[in-house]
Order: C-alpha cells, then sequence, then structure tokens
C-alpha cells in the first residue's frame, strides 16, 4: 500500500524538511542482548536488533509477547515500574542508554512517546505542547515557545484545528485529535526517535487513517518504532517490521518481505491468522 | 409478555421463582427506604430540639435605664482617669440600682427586698456602659439611656420557662378598700368565678386552700398577690404599684404553679418585672452578646466570642502542622517510597494512627508538649498541636486515595516527555489530586474542630473570660465551652448551651459547604 505521495493535508509544507536518506542505511539505536526481566519472570530473551534513523520500524506480535516492554526499554521507562530489570546494551551515538550515569530524563527528551490511550495533560492545549520545552529550557522567552507550539502543532496536522482555541482544555479534543496532540507534545521537545505504542488502538479507523499518515509524514525526520495489533497497519506505516512471540524476536525484516514471504513458520502463522 | 403456555420460561415453578425474587427485591428496596427515614428522622429532631432551645437563646430580654451620670460616683476624685472610669463596675452599678429604686420606692426600707431588686441586673452587666464613658468622658454629668440585660431567671420567666403559670382574666372589679397592714379587700360580683374554677383545675380536684399555689393580680403597672379569694371578693397583698389600678379594671391573675420557696425568682421580682414590662423599659433584643462576649458565670452575659477565636487560632495552628506533613508524607509514601517492609509497616501503623480513640492524643499532648517541652497549658498552640497529631493521619489517607486516584497516564505522559519524577509529582500528579487532599484536609479538620476529649486533657476546659489574642494565650474552644456550659446547673444555661452548639454546627457546615464548593470548582474529569 502506497501512502508516500502526496495525499495528506497534514503537512505544512512551508517547512523546509532536511533531505531524505536511505530509510535502511543508517541504524539509530542498536540493541544488544536486551533481556528483561519482572521479578523472576523474563520477559525478553535476548533480543538483538536495530532501528534505521528515518523509518518506520514496527513491532507486531500477540498480546503479551513483549513489544511493549521492548519498546519501553527505549526510552527506559520500564525504570518506572518497580521490579522491573532491563539487562544487555542499547546504543545510540555509541553511547549505551543503559549506563547508570545516562539520565532517564535528558534520554526521554530525546526518544518521545506516544501512548496506546490518548493521554494529554487535563490542562490547555499549548500548555500539553509548551510543557516539554519549558522543564527541558528550550525556550528563550514566550515568542520562542509560541513558535515552538505552532511549528510542533503544524507537524502534527493539528494547528488548523486548534489555532482558534489554543487555550481550551486539551482533553475536550476528540479521541483522534488528542492523540495527535500527544505526538505533537512528543515532537514539541524536538526528539530524534519516537516510540509509539498502539497509538491507534483507542481510535476508529477515519482518526486511524489520519495518524497514520501523518506517521508517514514524520518518517521523514525521525527514527519511529510503532508497536501495534494491527497487521494491517503495520504493513501500511512501516519500513521495517520485527515479529516478537513469547518475549523473542522471531524475526525482522522489509516490512514487504515479512508480509509476503516470511522466513518463519511462526511468522507466517501468525500473519495469516492462525494464531495471535 | 410471553406466552405461558408456550414459554417453559413462565411455568408454575418458575413463576413462584421469579415471585420471590420480586418480593425479595422490595423487601430490599423496603429496608433501605426504612433505613433512610430513620436516619432522616433522627436529623430531624435532633434539628428541632436543638433549634427551638437555641431560638430562645437567640433574643434576650433587656432593661432600659435612665440614668445621670454622676460626676461624684462614676468618676470620683483620684479616679477619673478613663482606665478607672472603665473599671468602676461599683459606681455605675450603683447607679442603676438606685434607678431601680426610684421605680419601686417600696424596696427602698426593706433590705431583703433590695437585695431582691439588686438581683435584677449583674454587676458586670454595666460594663459596656462604663467602657462608653471611659471613652466618652464628655458624657459625665449628662443623663443617658443604657440598656442592660434582664436577670436570666426572669428572663426565662418572661421567655414562658422556668416557672409553670397558668393566666385568667378576672370579672370586673368594682371596689378596693384599703385594709391593714398593706392588703387590700376588692370587691366585685362574680369576678373570680373563673379563676376559683381556675385554681380548682390546677389544684386537680382538691380543695383550694390546701394547695400551695400563688395567685398574683396584675393590672397594668400593679401587681398584688391573693391571699384568700371567694366568688364575690378577694383579699390583696400589693406589692408593687397602687392598688387604686385595680378599680374598675379586669385584671389578670397568674396561678403560680409552684410555691415561692421552690422557685429561684420570687413573687415580688415576677411583680416589678410584669411592672417594667408594662411601663416599656424591657425589650426583647437579638442576642449579639453571644457572638461578642466572652464566657462569663452568668448566663445573662455569657457569650462565645473567646471560645470561637480560641477554636479558629487552634484550628490555624492544627492546618499549619497536619496539612503539610500530611500532604508531603502522603505525596512520598505513594509516589517515591520504594514499595518494602518499612513502608509497608509505617502504611499499617498510619491507618491504626487514624482509628486511635482521640482521648490519647490528648494524654500524649498533656506528656509530651507540656511536660516534656514545657509549653503553656490551656493554649491553642498545644491545642492546634495535638488535634494535627489526631488530623494528620486522617489527611494522610485522604491524600493517598486522592494521588492513586490520578490515572497513571498522566505520570507516564510527563515522564515521556522527559520530566522528572519530582516535576511530574508536583507538576502534575499534585495538582490533580489537590481538590481531593483538600477535601481530606478540611474533612479532617472539621472532625478537629467538633474534638473535645483531647482538649479536656491538656486544660483547656479552663474559665476563659479574655479572647484570646495569641496561640500562647488561654484559651478554650467551642466544644469544651458547650461541655462546660452543658454542665452548669441554672436552667437559663440550657438554650444557651444549644445556641452555641447551632454555631459549631454552623461553623461545621461552613467547612463542609467549602469542601463541596472546592470539589466542585476544581473537580476535573480526565
Amino acid at each position: 500500500m502506497d501512502t508516500s505521495q502526496g495525499m495528506s493535508p497534514v503537512v505544512d509544507n512551508n517547512l523546509t524538511l532536511p533531505p531524505i536518506a536511505d530509510a535502511a542505511a543508517a541504524p539509530r539505536i542498536d540493541c544488544r542482548n536486551i533481556k528483561v526481566f519482572y521479578g523472576e519472570t523474563q520477559a525478553i530473551h535476548d533480543v538483538s536488533m536495530s532501528f534505521p534513523d528515518r523509518a518506520v520500524t514496527a513491532l507486531i506480535g500477540p498480546s503479551g509477547c513483549g513489544k511493549s516492554t521492548f519498546l519501553r526499554c527505549l526510552n527506559r521507562m520500564n525504570d518506572t515500574i518497580e521490579n522491573c530489570r532491563v539487562e544487555g546494551q542499547i546504543l545510540m551515538d555509541g553511547e549505551n542508554i543503559n549506563d547508570a550515569d545516562v539520565d532517564p530524563v535528558l534520554l526521554r527528551s530525546r526518544v518521545g512517546m506516544v501512548f496506546q490511550k490518548p493521554n494529554p495533560f487535563p490542562k490547555s492545549i499549548y500548555d500539553n505542547i509548551a510543557y516539554g520545552p519549558r522543564i527541558h529550557g528550550l525556550a528563550n522567552g514566550r515568542e520562542d515557545l509560541d513558535a515552538i507550539v505552532e511549528k510542533s502543532l503544524r507537524r502534527a496536522g493539528l494547528w488548523d484545528e486548534v489555532k482558534d482555541r489554543l487555550m481550551a482544555p486539551g482533553t475536550g479534543l476528540s479521541g483522534g485529535q488528542q492523540q495527535r496532540l500527544c505526538i505533537a507534545r512528543a515532537i514539541a521537545v524536538q526528539p530524534e526517535v519516537i516510540l509509539m505504542d498502539e497509538p491507534c488502538s483507542a481510535l476508529d479507523p477515519i482518526a486511524t487513517a489520519r495518524i497514520e499518515e501523518l506517521i508517514d509524514e514524520l518518517r521523514n525526520r525521525y527514527c519511529i518504532v510503532i508497536v501495534t495489533h494491527s497487521m494491517q497497519q503495520a504493513a501500511r506505516v512501516s519500513q521495517r517490521t520485527a515479529f516478537f512471540h513469547l518475549g523473542n524476536l522471531v524475526e525482522l525484516g522489509d516490512t514487504s518481505q515479512i508480509f509476503t514471504n516470511p522466513r518463519e513458520k511462526r511468522t507466517e502463522d501468525y500473519i495469516t491468522g492462525r494464531f495471535g | 409478555m410471553t406466552d405461558k403456555a408456550r414459554s417453559p420460561i413462565t411455568s408454575a415453578a418458575a413463576a413462584k421463582h421469579l415471585k420471590r425474587r420480586r418480593a425479595a427485591d422490595g423487601r430490599f428496596r423496603y429496608y433501605g427506604l426504612t433505613a433512610i427515614l430513620t436516619a432522616l428522622g433522627a436529623l430531624a429532631v435532633l434539628a428541632v430540639s436543638i433549634g427551638s432551645q437555641a431560638l430562645s437563646a437567640a433574643t434576650y430580654n433587656v432593661v432600659r435605664y435612665d440614668i445621670t451620670l454622676d460626676p461624684a460616683v462614676v468618676a470620683p476624685e483620684g479616679k477619673s482617669r478613663p482606665a478607672d472610669i472603665s473599671r468602676n463596675v461599683e459606681g455605675f452599678y450603683s447607679l442603676i440600682r438606685d434607678n431601680l429604686l426610684d421605680t419601686f420606692p417600696e424596696a427602698q426600707e426593706d433590705r431583703v427586698l433590695r437585695r431582691e431588686l439588686s438581683d435584677f441586673v449583674t454587676r458586670l452587666a454595666v460594663l459596656p456602659t462604663a467602657r462608653l464613658v471611659a471613652k466618652n468622658p464628655e458624657l459625665i454629668g449628662s443623663q443617658i439611656t443604657v440598656t442592660a440585660p434582664l436577670n436570666d431567671d426572669l428572663d426565662l420567666y418572661l421567655k414562658g420557662g422556668g416557672v409553670r403559670e397558668r393566666k385568667i382574666r378576672t370579672g370586673l372589679i368594682a371596689s378596693v378598700q384599703a385594709g391593714a397592714e398593706g392588703t387590700y379587700a376588692l370587691q366585685g360580683a362574680g369576678a373570680f368565678d373563673k379563676l376559683i374554677a381556675g385554681l380548682t383545675v390546677a389544684g386537680e380536684g382538691r380543695a383550694t386552700d390546701a394547695v400551695q399555689m400563688d395567685v398574683l393580680l396584675t393590672s397594668g403597672a400593679s401587681t398584688g398577690r391573693l391571699t384568700s379569694i371567694t366568688p364575690g371578693a378577694a383579699t390583696m397583698e400589693l406589692l408593687t404599684g397602687k392598688a387604686e389600678d385595680f378599680t374598675n379594671d379586669r385584671p389578670t391573675a397568674r396561678i403560680i404553679l409552684s410555691p415561692e420557696s421552690e422557685r429561684t425568682i420570687s413573687d415580688r421580682q415576677i411583680a416589678w418585672t410584669l411592672a417594667l414590662k408594662d411601663m416599656g423599659r424591657i425589650k426583647r433584643e437579638p442576642r449579639w452578646t453571644l457572638l461578642t462576649n466572652s464566657d462569663s458565670t452568668y448566663p445573662e452575659l455569657a457569650g462565645g466570642l473567646s471560645a470561637i477565636v480560641g477554636s479558629l487560632l487552634t484550628m490555624l495552628v492544627t492546618a499549619l502542622v497536619a496539612m503539610p506533613i500530611g500532604v508531603l508524607a502522603a505525596v512520598y509514601l505513594e509516589e517515591f517510597a520504594p514499595r518494602n517492609r518499612v513502608t509497608e509497616f509505617i502504611e499499617v501503623n498510619i491507618n491504626n494512627l487514624a482509628a486511635v480513640p482521640s482521648i490519647v492524643f490528648g494524654l500524649l499532648g498533656a506528656a509530651l508538649y507540656i511536660n516534656f517541652l514545657g509549653m503553656p497549658r490551656s493554649a491553642p498552640l498545644v491545642g492546634g498541636l495535638v488535634l494535627a497529631l489526631m488530623t494528620f493521619p486522617v489527611v494522610i489517607i485522604a491524600s493517598r486515595a486522592a494521588l492513586k486516584a490520578v490515572p497513571p497516564s498522566v505520570r507516564s505522559g510527563a515522564l515521556a516527555v522527559g520530566a522528572s519524577q519530582m516535576q511530574t509529582v508536583f507538576h502534575h500528579v499534585v495538582p490533580l489530586a489537590a481538590p481531593g487532599i483538600l477535601t481530606g484536609a478540611i474533612l479532617g479538620m472539621a472532625r478537629a474542630l467538633g474534638e473535645t476529649a483531647p482538649l479536656l486533657l491538656i486544660g483547656m476546659v479552663a474559665f476563659v473570660g479574655d479572647v484570646p489574642k495569641s496561640p500562647m494565650d488561654e484559651s478554650t474552644v467551642m466544644p469544651v465551652l458547650i461541655f462546660s456550659w452543658s454542665n452548669n446547673a441554672e436552667r437559663s444555661w440550657e438554650p444557651l448551651t444549644a445556641a452555641m452548639i447551632v454555631i459549631l454546627l454552623a461553623f461545621l457546615l461552613l467547612m463542609n459547604g467549602l469542601v463541596v464548593f472546592l470539589r466542585r470548582k476544581y473537580e476535573r474529569r480526565w
């Protein structure tokens, strides 16, 4: 399915885009021998994979296969879960983000995250976007902040819908708008990587289509990792797909290859709907 | 509905079962309704009984006096500074007593009667006048009109309490003739028929002369006591006023059902009170002194100001101590503390602490603050600290519940944009939990406001006549004042106690209203 050409009103074309590099070329994140434990239970078994820059990588697999857990390793959100232990190396710019001296707060400003259920802060639309830049000191003064808010909302394709009510509460938007607001919020802190944990599972098909268009646009600037239950979605938005099962990475490859010509039996069984 | 013949669902057994289930439903609804009605009924009884009592204390009778501020009495030589004048209770009191003696000359020569008349006004009731004159010395020498509350027993009598009596209008008195020793013979054909009938009823059928009942006859400002009654004639002992007043009048007879020796007020005092009322010198006024006066040993002067201020100071200390400690402890336990044995132990003990009887906190306060740390007794500071000990587990529990209710998605949202844990908590979680935290805190405070037992143990039950100016001053609080007043023997304290309860309830309602308001205003949905 081709979503790459000019069907999107979401993107503001006035913004100058950096040249699009070859999608699979430069790994943005390189994971080596990742193991995750919840107490005594091992949720991820020795997973090694890399995520290319300026491309969408989809993590698919049945419920409880560890794909969300793995995603949360990438911005160390697992730190907030008690009893959760992560082993292995995750390299970003040659630095292991699992090192004790890496501050997860700084890491999370470089690796943004969008959640399954839209979770805007119960504040105004403006404050939702401005919160991140404020705490990171990214804006010099009000005008600067206004510019960041506008840019983020434009990139998330929400500007035209909310520009007249920036002070209205973010929770008053529709589900799809709220999710785009959350994406804008993630963009506002200028991350390099955006993690999306089933971003469309709480949305209707129209809102889902809109988010998918948006993801496709964002791919031009960010390394995007998306967890999804919908194989169609993975096929539509991603360039690379990883299939997880029971905490193991079963197969990793180009999306077209995974969905048309899977190497592993389990992958084939899953994408043809024999289990999952 | 379903066809009976076709459907096995409506077989006889099923129908019977269904009927039983419906009956059970109906019974349950009925029980619930009964429970609610019982609760409402109890509340209504409470409100009516306290409210009606309090209502009678909401007004009181004051007597007007026209007095001339004689410089020799008010500001005698060497005692003419404002401070002296404001303390010259004796001088001002003598002016008022003399005014009463002028009004009722029959009391001038008799020591017993003089004392009975003196009881009309409490000495301390002249203090407001003394202060007024001290502030405006130019008044000295002029004639002014002052009011002072009537003695509480007489006040109660005028409100229809304290003394049981029955009023009967007599027939026309044709003539009054003076007899021996201040007695008068009253005559009028059939004038006392109704009175005799009334006496028979009041005496429950016993012979009139065997029953100890006083009968007072009042005409205008004059009142006498009947010593013998026949249908057409009676002998009267004049208590106050002029005998001529009764001629060609239909005076009102009052059958007083308790003998004089068993009453706190004498016949003569009743007569004088009725006379003052007839002269228009007694007026029923709203009892603002309940809010503006401090405690007193005289019910007619007693007010709750010192207790109200004491309560407010105590609450201030409690709020300043319990709220920050409680909220911070809750935030730490809920958001930061690692889950382990120690925190679990602390949690269990906080819950236990909330269930400890309040009097135990009083003992702790007495031992810790007063004996060990040497803080002053009876002070709002100590009271507030004791109540803070009692309140803060409640605040912690309420705050933790409020923090728990904040959805985790807000936390992860904040963490994901790179907020530190403290930023997450203080920028997002605590503001969202604030209405719940405030609700819990205010309800805890409301509970503390109504607390009596622990404060008794740290000496806040002492009689306090002055309004406390700081949390270090001697003070009492509203519920303790209610407790003290309800211990007093005199009957006039009863309505006063009820009125004070109403004031306390008003404060509690105010706090609960604040809770509802805050919750409505800041409640957020997510």
